[in-house]
């Protein structure tokens, strides 16, 4: 397993040599990603937001192969990706809007290269490699990054794309967010391989198992992947070996399928303290500075949340405008109808209590 | 018992008296399913009877074909029907025509449960209703509970029946409420659509999770003296038509509610062959009330997507004053 520190902190891998400016960078968007994830938590609790699915502990995944991705690059993701969503530039309130069951959440802003979330699991991954076949064509030195699950990688999707992607030589790096659980089912009940990585050998390109929470290990693979991507050299894929610590969504109840122990010996691992540990060795982490960085993210999150809970009123249009480019004559009766029983509701129904979870 | 409770015993008694019957799914082992269909149905019967399975719809629904064919009673769960899409191969171009294909020498008694509909807050594709479309596959059957008591033995049914059954459960009524449901097994046949009260003045006519709206808007409209008959088709494939348009003859007038999108729903159908065989008895046209032509929305605007008490009241009203 390609490692550049290890869960102490401890440096075992060659030294990268960084700068500092990159290195504070991966620790800022981590504490942020973490930190917005904690609210979102709370949010949902207070029933401010819908179910959504948490990223605590995946963070070095997402951040070290997000910021070793160009601006002009694209991503394909999937739903947990929260660390690499807010480094690219989308605003932490589009995700409150998506997960407070608004659309305007997936209104990526214009210059950011990012799809919105997929929730069908693995759909993303066919996409992913088209786009990238259509950049081959047009003769851009880009790629396309495409994340999934352990979970992703037992649909019929994921199979097809990557036999697509070494067919067609696609300038793609896939990034499996293994975090060794889809809902309740365990890596070693998703495949019979040994590992994820391996499996990009039947397709006919390099995989490798990297640490995904060591942010540097990342960062590293996912910027060779790339070069060799955009050298006209193929995809990548990359097993990004990591861990769900908390819940797969807030409708779900983790203490059914997995034990204390196994959390117990994950949290040891946890990416954000390990690389804490390690930039207070190489003397750029400070108390002052975490204080610095965390009232920067509470300021930002409460923006967010303001934001996102004071976004105007949502219109019957807003159901049927989008539809086509031009709104057909069905539809323009629909939403007629819909206005007219807006406007003449008599009967108000007491939304009757919903129970059970859902992922 | 609630409609999650009832679908569990019901899976308990199939499994206690037929060792033939299976259980395979994403998460339907260990954490009992994500809403707790499944739960403790692993512990008793084991892991090689209640499947785990990777995350792949296709192949839940094409090794659960593989297992029917061999002499099995599979029962594939799809966690939500918006995953249902990849598994329509396998059931349209296998499941459901192995019988026709060879005349009779392979069949498919398999079953395949998913949950469907909105109106709980759930994220994009947990929310959809396109029974139409499955029903629109000859060789499949379509079954839709909109309550505990029939959900047991229809399900039932629909284990012991020796046709491909797709059993679609109305998650926002899961737990909406209790009745009284015998622990034993019992059937409820397939096909056969329920007169759940009586009345002369109009049909109104639904299934699933619409069933509980359609009697709430029965009970206001009696109120102001109306009384509307009200029909759960339970089936929409075989759809019993004969216990529909009796009702019609007697009424003259029928709102059909359905939540799926508008356009070739169900609805059509039914109103489809009224006009094919009603038409003289109608005092009215056939009215639909129903979801519109989207993708069903995030839940913000949810409410306003699904037919509702007042939508089925007015269209009764437009109906009765014809
Ligand atoms: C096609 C499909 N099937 C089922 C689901 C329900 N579901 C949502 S996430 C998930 C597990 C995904 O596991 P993995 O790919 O490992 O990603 P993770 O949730 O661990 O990030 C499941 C079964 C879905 N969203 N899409
Ligand atoms: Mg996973």
């Amino acid at each position: 397993m390609f490692q550049i520190i290890d869960s102490n902190g401890k440096l075992v891998g060659l030294d990268p040599n960084l700068d500092e400016k990159l290195l504070k960078e991966m620790y800022w968007w981590m504490v942020y990603a973490r930190m917005a994830d904690d609210k979102a938590l709370k949010l949902q609790r207070q029933g401010r937001i819908g179910t959504f699915p948490p990223t605590t502990g995946q963070e070095a995944t997402q951040v070290g192969s997000g910021l070793a991705t160009d601006k002009e690059d694209w991503i394909f993701p999937a739903f947990r990706e929260l660390g690499t969503y807010l480094l690219r530039g989308i605003p932490l309130e589009k995700m409150f809007l998506y997960f407070m069951g608004d659309v305007r959440g997936n209104i990526i802003p214009e210059n950011v290269r990012n799809l919105p979330m997929y929730v069908p699991v693995s759909t993303q991954i066919p996409q992913a490699v088209g786009a990238a076949y259509g950049m081959k064509l047009s003769n851009k030195k880009n790629a396309v990054v495409c994340f999934f699950g352990d979970g992703a990688t037992s649909k019929g999707d994921f199979s097809e794309g990557l036999n697509f992607a070494g067919i067609f030589n696609t300038p793609n790096v896939f990034i499996c967010q293994n975090n060794q659980w889809a809902i309740s089912v365990p890596r070693k009940k998703q495949t019979a391989s040994k590992t994820i990585a391996q499996k990009a050998i039947a397709y006919g390109f390099p995989g490798i198992l990297v640490d995904g929470n060591d942010v540097l290990a990342m960062y590293l693979a996912t910027k060779e992947a790339l070069e060799r991507a955009k050298s006209g050299d193929g995809p990548t894929l990359i097993e990004a070996y990591t861990y769900r610590l908390r819940m797969h969504t807030t409708a779900d109840d983790p203490t059914r399928y997995r034990t204390d122990e196994e959390l117990k010996e994950w949290e040891q691992r946890d990416p954000i303290t390990r690389f804490r540990i390690y930039l207070e060795s190489l003397g750029i982490w400070s108390k002052e500075w975490q204080k610095e960085l965390e009232t920067k993210a509470e300021d930002m999150i409460k923006k967010a949340i303001e934001k996102a809970e004071n976004i105007e009123e949502l219109k019957p249009e807003d159901l049927f405008s989008y539809m086509y480019l031009e709104m057909n004559p069905s539809l323009t009766e629909q939403l007629d109808y819909l206005k007219k029983m807006l406007a003449t509701k008599e009967i108000e129904e007491n939304s009757e209590k919903i129970e059970g979870g859902f992922p | 018992m609630n409609m999650v409770e009832a679908i569990n015993n019901a899976l308990h008694n199939e499994m206690k008296s037929d060792d033939k019957v299976l259980i395979i799914g994403e998460d339907v082992g260990k954490d009992g399913g994500v809403f707790r269909v499944t739960d403790g149905l692993i512990q008793e019967f084991g892991e090689d009877r209640v499947i785990d399975s990777p995350l792949a719809e296709s192949g839940i629904v094409g090794f659960a074909i593989g297992l029917a064919l061999y002499g099995f009673k599979p029962i594939a769960e799809i966690q939500f029907m918006g995953f249902l899409w990849p598994c329509l191969d396998q059931l349209s171009s296998h499941a459901s025509r192995i019988r026709n294909r060879t005349w009779g020498r392979y069949t498919v008694p398999l079953v395949v449960r998913a949950p469907y509909g909105g109106g709980v807050r759930a994220l994009e594709h947990h929310a959809e209703s396109f029974e139409s479309i499955l029903a629109h596959i000859p060789g499949l059957k379509v079954v839709i509970p909109s309550n505990p008591y029939d959900a047991k033995g229809l399900l039932i049914s629909s284990i012991r029946d020796p046709d491909p059954v797709v059993f679609l459960e109305p998650k926002r009524i899961y737990r909406g409420f209790k009745e009284e449901v015998p622990e034993e097994a019992y059937i409820e046949e397939i096909g056969k659509a329920k007169v759940l009260v009586e009345g002369d003045d109009l049909t109104l006519v639904g299934w699933g999770s619409m069933i509980p709206k359609i009697l709430k808007a029965r009970e206001l409209m009696l109120e102001k003296g109306i009384k509307a008959e009200v029909i759960d088709i339970r089936s929409i494939s075989p759809y019993d038509y004969h216990t529909v348009h009796k009702s019609v003859e007697k009424t003259g007038r029928i709102v059909v509610v359905q939540e799926a999108p508008r356009t070739l729903g169900f609805a059509s159908e039914i109103i489809s062959r009224i006009n094919d065989n009603e038409m003289l008895n109608l005092k009215a046209p056939a009215f639909r009330v129903t979801g519109f032509d989207v993708p069903f929305p995030y839940y913000k605007m949810e409410e306003w997507a699904m037919p509702d008490l007042d939508r089925i009241i007015k269209a009764s009203r437009q109906v009765l004053k014809w």
